[in-house]
């Protein structure tokens, strides 16, 4: 671990999904002052959009750790929330079990947990049911 | 050609930002993940999905502009956010389909290979 390093912390409250976005958005601003590589500053964004809006959605909020490295940016999403009974199922494109009220909002889509793993340079999930989900994600930025 | 230039060229409705993004592109669609994972950067958005989290995923996927389309009307918390962020909003009455296809036209974009 780099001496460095930065790290940050943000909490996700569940089912609100007009402050789901705060984290990427200060995210994006930190790494944008740092003068990171606006592609790798794209896919943290992306990345963990998606994330908040899993949390917000499916888990009733969250816990999000981030470290910025020299060369990379890590970020840790965990939860209580219900768990994955199928973890393959759920990486699948358009398989969502989003309510409809929010597919109404334009989220549920199925897209994701695959859009997590798109666009991170490294991706792992844990899962279990009735325990809770953490969810691992690094970008390269060197 | 920037967003500005877009605008008035096919009467868009100007509802925030400097109107200075430059356009390279254009997605339309209304399901917020889709747009995240390929709307590209610089592109302009078409969709009739007014609200705050449209304004989240432009602002998060570097898209130029999202221009409302059918007449519908942004919401008074999607048009704080986008003041707040930076992110350039348009309104137009004509359907997703007209709107997309005229700022193609007006962008002289290559059409699709089939």
């Amino acid at each position: 671990m780099a001496d460095d390093s930065i790290r940050l912390h943000y909490t996700v409250p569940g089912d609100d999904f007009t402050r789901a976005g705060e984290a990427s958005a200060d995210l994006k601003s930190r790494m944008k002052k740092l003068g990171l590589p606006p592609g790798a500053i794209r896919k943290v964004s992306i990345a963990l959009y998606e994330g908040e809006i899993n949390l917000a959605i499916h888990a009733h909020g969250g816990d999000i750790d981030v470290e910025i490295t020299d060369d990379e940016v890590r970020m840790v999403l965990s939860d209580q929330g219900p768990g994955i009974a199928d973890i393959s199922l759920a990486m699948s494109e358009g398989w969502s079990t989003a309510p409809d009220e929010v597919r109404s909002l334009g989220f549920g889509a199925g897209m994701g947990l695959p859009n997590m793993k798109k666009y991170s340079d490294e991706f792992d999930i844990q899962s279990a049911v009735g325990v809770g989900t953490t969810v691992t994600m690094a970008v390269k930025t060197a | 050609m920037t967003t500005g230039e877009l605008a008035a060229a096919c009467g868009f409705t100007h509802v925030t930002g400097d109107g200075d993004r430059e356009i390279e592109g254009i997605f339309t669609g209304d399901l917020l993940s889709w747009a995240m994972g390929r709307a590209k950067e610089a592109d302009a958005w078409f969709t009739v999905m007014g609200n705050v989290n449209t304004v989240a995923v432009a602002a998060l996927a570097d898209c130029a502009c999202a221009v409302l389309c059918h007449g519908a009307q942004w919401d008074a918390a999607a048009v704080q956010k986008a003041d707040m962020q930076g992110v350039e909003l348009y309104t137009t009455e004509l359907p997703e389909f007209e709107a997309s296809y005229l700022a193609a036209v007006t962008l002289e974009l290559a059409p699709p290979e089939p």
